[in-house]
Order: C-alpha cells, then structure tokens, then sequence
C-alpha cells in the first residue's frame, strides 16, 4: 500500500467541529472492504498496532499483501468466513471534520443491516464495479437509501481501473444510476469515478482521469451539508423523562427532559402537549445546566412551563401553531428486521419516540421487490429483510409525523411483546414505494419470492 | 465552562452543533431514556476516566435533581491507590451509593483461582455478573467506545445479556434511528454503552472543555516501573518485579486505568490537559494496543471475553 497524502490526522484536527454521519452500501464484491481501508488508510487513520495486527495476521494467512478488510471484519466468524456479517461503526477525522461510519454488509439477506446503517446517516456511499454497472444490488441500494430519506447519495463508480479509466464508462452508470434513484426521490447524487485498491479519487485526486473534475470520495465527505434539515422542520420534543428534584433548593423544579427531534424551541413559545391536547408556554430552557432562550435539533434540554400540567413520558410537546395530529390508525412502509415473520392479526407493541403503546397489524396491503419496485399485495407476512406496507391500530392515539418530514418522529420500531424482539423498522406515512403502479395483480399467486 | 451549544462556531450552518454537543446530547439522550425505561440501573464506575465522562454526563442529564442510579466497582484487589481514593471521594462528594465487588474476596473463598500470568483482569466477569444477578441490576451502563477495539465495534448502544450476562454477536438487536429496545426477560439485562460514538480524543476534549478532574496517574509523574510483555508496569506488593524483572523510574503516565498487573504506562511528559491531548493526537498507537496487555493474549481475545459477560 502506498500513501500519496501529507494530510496526518494530528493537532490540526482538533479544529475540526462537525460530525458526519455516513454509511456504505456495495456488493460483496465490489470492494467495499477496499474503499473503507483506503478511506481509514490514506486519511491517516489506521494506527500503527492496528496495521501490525492485519499484516501479522495476513502474512499467517500466507497473503502476499495485508487484507486491508481484517481492519474492519471484527468478529471470529467474519474473519473465518471472509465476509461481513454485521454492521461495524469506525471512527475517523480529518482537518475539516469527524466522520462516524457504518459499515454495512452488503449480502442480499443483510437489507436490515443496511437499514440499520442508513437510518442515522447523513450521506450514504453506493458502491458498483464499473465493469457490471448498475446491478440489482445497486437499485436495492438505492431503494433503501431512498426509502431511508438519506439525504446525501454518493454513488463510487469503483474499479476504474479495470476499464481503462474511461469517462464513458462512467459517465453511462452515472447517468442511468441518477435517473433511477432521483426517480425514488433521492435528493442529492453525486457519482464519483473510483479506484478504491489503486486509491483513485478516494482520498487523493486521480492523475488517471483527468476528464473528472469533481471531488475526490472525501472531499465530499468533507464538505456537503449537515443537520440543515432538522431545524427547519416544525419543533417536535418528545418527553423522555419527569425531572423533579423535590430537595429544599429546588423545592418546585419541574422539568421536562428531552432531546428536541426537530425545529428550533424559543423561551416565550406558546406549546400544545399531545396526545392530551393542553396548553402552556415555555417559561425556560435548561441546556445541560445552563439556562438559554433558544435551543434546536438535535439538542438535549429541560423544558420548564408556565402552568403545572400532567405531563409524561411518551408525551410530545410541540408549538402549538404547528403541532402534528394524532391517530391510532398508522399507515407505514416497514422493513421486517426479525427472523419470525410478521403476520396480519399480530399483537405488537410500537415504540415510536419515547412512547411504547400495544398495536395490532390490521393489514399488510403490499410487499415490495426492491429489484424492479413492483409490489405484490397482500402478501399475509412479511419475513425478514421484506420491505410492506401495513396498517397498525394502536390502543392509544400517538402523534406521527410523515417520516418524508421527519426521521425521527415518523419513524418507529414494531416488537414482540412476547419476548421483546424487535420485529420492524417503521417509517409513517407515504413513501415512493406508494407512489408506484401496482405491476401485479391480486389474483396473480404465483410471484416468487 | 460553557455548556451551551456553540452558534456561527466555525461552521457554515445557523443551527450547527460542534461535534463534541453532538455526542453530549446523544449520551444524555441515552442516559434519560434507560432512566425512563428500566428498574434498576446502574453505571460501572472504576475511577479511570470513560467512567468519570459517564458520571458527569449522567449528573448534567438529571440535574438539578440527583443522578437516578447507584454505581458499581469490580475491585482487582490491584487497583492503583490513587483511583480508588478518587472513587471514594468522586462517590461521597455527589452522595452516590457505590456496590463494590472484590475479585480479592473470591479467591480468598476459593471461588476464583489466580491465574499463573498474575493478571485479574478476565477474573472480573465473575464477580461482575454475580453482583448485577444478585442485586438484579437490569441495565447496566458501561464506558466501552467502539473505537476501541474491533469486537467492540461490532457493539450496539443498547446490547441484550442473557441470565448468564453473554454476548452473542450474531443475535443482536438491529439497532434503528435513535429507537433503543431495551426489552428483556426477568434474569436478563442490557448492557448500555453512552460512549459508543466518542474516541479517545473525544473524551479527552471533552475533559478539558467541561474541567473535569481526573486522578493523578493520568498525567505525567515519576514511578518506579518494570517491564513485563513489552509493558511498563507499576512495581508493587500484586506480584512484581520478579526473578530477571528490574524495576526503574521512569517519567510515565497511564492512557487506561485498570488492573495493575496488566495496565501499562507510556512514556511521556505530559502533565497537563493541554499536553496530555497533543500526545493523543499524534500518537500512532491506540489506547489499548499501547496499554493492554491482555487484549494481545489473541486476536479475538476481546470478543471472547465480552462473550463471557465482560464489560
């Protein structure tokens, strides 16, 4: 491996001030391994024990270079079967900014782990083999990514090198990819011509395509946007937690602890407590100990109010201009993330923001195939790595976003009441899935799976 | 000492929080949603300083009203002096109530053997997961970062034990949004990690903006000191230097605060905060590779023992 950077992660990065958050998605053979070790590698980021152990281990192994995926297969099992089972988080900085990075599998029956990735990210990096192009995985990729609401859409056209570093080869995979996912409603692409194993535009800019004059993987990383989009959606404060120091200083403290899901909360806001429907304003704001007169997304506070209401865990407070309805009857794409299937007739419980209610799974109208975005309806279940639609009654009203508004109040896990599995991944409201024709027809039973 | 989220801090968006908010408010958020959502937690305390960031962290999420769990030390019985007086005194000045389980006590019932290495460490699982069964400890809140080791990578925020406290790596929880599960059977427990997403720079920054005390031996001081498996070891009455080992002073200080017997120290002379974050940021060793000795025993040693029940 050679490096050709000067940046060292050292002193400089202590100015470094914003965290990105990003996940990767690619193929099993891809070179997904590849981009994250020459991300980590060439950003200075692997240590020097770190890089003893993969080379001990790789040269036991009788390779003649170090297998730079031993940096991040972390369990016996990965390193014994070669592949990537489970989602790992790394950690890296560079002058300009920290980065958390999900590292998802990329095998068909890890979707959930992609999901998983991608449900905290910012930006998400689509890996494809420049010789194959767009694949099944990719649209998949893609879909999720979309389905998601990731709002940054990175797609790494690898192995340049394997087609003659020719701009028209990426230019045609860079076209029919945007088209495809700008369709699912992906916000933000950007394609980047790569050679993760030569460590073309990974973190250097490549001498082999000058005819690409965009950033390199990093740069961007570096440089698109964070968090805007929280705070400019509505407030949404979910109540975690009732402080109430009942001592002699504080003999009234009466505290609302939370983490502000959205939008921006101002001392003086007149607010709507949900499901309850009453009424107050915001007498003061307690950021961690010291008291301030606004505070945002994703901020965790203590709200203090003019009136002494009944007020609780699982409750949402709101402004009350803009407070989101409540319901008990939600209607949502969800991904199955549970070996036992999930069946029409169900008794689940939902956990959506701090509250935790019982529900039942009225319907399931449609399972989707992420391959060509068809859905087959009434499917009856859905088992693990599905993406549906379903409907779930829920004993008490909660008060939902669209998850196309927000993550964090539209989205909600469904769990086993029976053994605390968690069984779904639930995203409220419409998404592109819905959007679609329906291709199959319900009389049509012989779809495959 | 600001607490505050910084505007305009040198980022571009109005509503930026600087990455050190950012995963302030994150750990907070965890800490009030087990607060919220289990009996009986409790915070692994042993003094070294993932811990001491945990117990700040804990007393900003609830105040003004008192932290809501109780603390619990697994005791080598080779535990630097210094840190166990600052455990003491860090738990009587926030009347906290502390559980200690003594490693020492179990061999001396002959219910634990010394191992022939000398090191504790792995000895503590034991007393850990008898002491979380016995005083029926539901969620228990560790200092683990993921930027630590490679198993612990692998790690979720919130990681379901069984009744024996095992980790199954493959059984996990996909962990989605911000959504913790943290539904258990009666005998199990999960395992809580605030610090997931925070590196050792991290905890360090965070340190000195919030002026945090630490004990002593983080910084740079003279010590007697042998070396034992490429490791600088504090001499004393737990077991060294023996035969062919020759102690020495040394101008060290220690990354990691743990057993005696297999805690390292690295040479520095960084005595200061200031001083202690510039070595970190160009070190080229990480925490435990250059401290740890029982994280060489193999190269899945960490999974292991995190297997077993270890924190």
């Amino acid at each position: 491996m050679t490096s050709t950077t000067d940046q060292v992660a050292g002193l400089d990065d202590l100015a470094a001030t914003t965290l990105l958050r990003f996940a990767t998605a690619g193929s099993v053979d891809d070179g997904k391994s590849t981009l994250v070790g020459r991300l980590l590698h060439d950003s200075k980021s692997v240590l020097t024990d770190q890089m003893e152990a993969v080379e001990a281990v790789s040269a036991q192994r009788g390779q003649e270079a170090p297998d730079l995926a031993l940096l991040t297969d972390g369990l016996r099992a990965e390193r014994e079967q070669g592949i990537t089972i489970d989602v790992a988080y790394r950690y890296f900085a560079t002058a300009r900014r920290r980065f958390i990075l999900a590292d998802t599998p990329g095998h068909v029956q890890y979707t959930r782990n992609m999901v998983t990735g991608a449900s905290t990210a910012d930006l998400a990096v689509v890996l494809v083999d420049a010789r194959n192009g767009v694949i099944e995985q990719t649209r998949r990729h893609a879909a999720v990514a979309a389905l998601l609401r990731v709002p940054h859409v990175v797609l790494a056209v690898n192995k340049m090198d394997l087609v003659g570093y020719q701009e028209s080869v990426f230019a045609a995979i860079a076209e029919e990819f945007t088209a495809y996912a700008s369709d699912l409603g992906v916000p933000e692409i950007t394609a980047i011509p790569i050679s993760a194993l030569a460590g073309d535009n990974v973190v250097d800019a490549s001498a082999n395509m000058d005819w690409y004059g965009g950033p390199t993987v990093l740069e961007h990383l570096e440089t698109v946007p964070v968090s805007h989009d929280l705070t400019a959606c509505p407030a949404r404060f979910p109540v975690q937690y009732v402080i109430r120091p009942q001592s002699a200083e504080h003999p009234d403290y009466r505290g609302y602890a939370g983490q502000i899901a959205s939008g921006v909360l101002r001392v003086g806001e007149a607010v709507t407590v949900l499901p309850s429907g009453r009424t107050s304003v915001i007498e003061g704001i307690d950021a961690l100990g010291e008291s301030v007169d606004i505070a945002w997304a994703p901020q965790s506070v203590t709200l203090r109010l003019k009136d002494d209401i009944d007020i609780s865990r699982g409750d949402l407070i709101a402004p009350s201009a803009n407070a989101p309805a409540t319901t008990q009857d939600v209607e949502a794409t969800v991904c199955h993330v549970a070996d036992q299937p999930l069946a029409v007739g169900a008794r689940v419980l939902i956990k959506h923001t701090t509250r935790t209610v019982k529900a039942i799974v009225k319907e399931i109208p449609s399972r989707l195939t992420l391959d060509d975005l068809s859905q087959h309806p009434a499917p009856g279940q859905l088992v693990a790595n599905d993406i549906g639609r379903v409907v779930v009654r829920t004993a008490e009203p909660l008060a939902l976003d669209p998850y196309a508004d927000s993550r964090r109040t539209g989205s909600f896990l469904l769990i086993d009441p029976a053994d605390g599995t968690t069984l779904a991944a639930g995203m409220a409201g419409e998404s592109f899935a819905s959007r679609a024709e329906t291709t199959v027809q319900a009389d049509e039973e012989g779809w495959d799976f | 000492m600001t607490t505050v989220a910084h505007v305009h801090d040198e980022t571009d968006a109005p509503y930026a929080l600087s990455h050190l908010d950012a995963l302030e408010s994150e750990a907070v958020h965890i800490f009030r949603e087990v607060a919220g959502e289990f009996e009986k937690p409790v915070i692994l305390f042993s003094g070294g300083k993932d811990s001491i960031v945990m117990l700040h962290l804990a007393l900003k999420a609830f105040a003004p009203a008192p932290v809501p769990f109780t603390l619990l030390h697994v005791d080598t019985g080779h535990n630097f002096p210094e840190v166990l007086e600052y455990r003491d005194r860090t738990v009587a000045e926030h009347g906290l109530r502390l559980h200690v389980a003594s490693v020492q006590e179990y061999i001396d019932a002959g219910k634990l053997r010394e191992r022939p290495d000398g090191t504790r460490n792995p000895l503590q699982t034991v007393p850990l997961t008898e002491a979380i069964q016995s005083l029926r400890f539901d969620a228990v809140f560790g200092g683990g970062r993921r930027d630590e080791e490679k198993a612990r990578a692998k790690e979720r925020v919130f990681s379901l034990r069984d009744e024996f406290s095992q980790w199954d790596p493959r059984r996990q929880r996909p962990e989605l949004w911000q959504l913790y599960n943290g539904r258990h059977a009666p005998g199990e427990h999960v395992r809580v990690f605030p610090l997931s997403n925070w590196t050792e720079l991290d905890v360090w920054q965070y340190i000195a903006r919030e002026g945090i005390e630490l004990p002593e031996i983080y910084f740079a001081h003279e010590r007697e000191v042998f070396l034992r498996n490429g490791m600088w070891l504090t001499a004393g009455e737990w077991g060294g230097p023996k035969e062919g080992e020759t102690p020495e002073t040394r101008l060290i200080r220690y990354r990691t605060v743990g057993d005696m017997s297999c805690t390292g120290a690295v040479d520095s002379d960084a005595a200061t905060l200031d001083a202690v974050i510039a070595e970190i940021a160009v070190s080229r060793l990480t925490e435990r590779g250059a401290t740890r000795a029982d994280d060489k025993m193999s190269e899945a040693a960490m999974e292991d023992r995190k297997r077993e029940g270890y924190f």
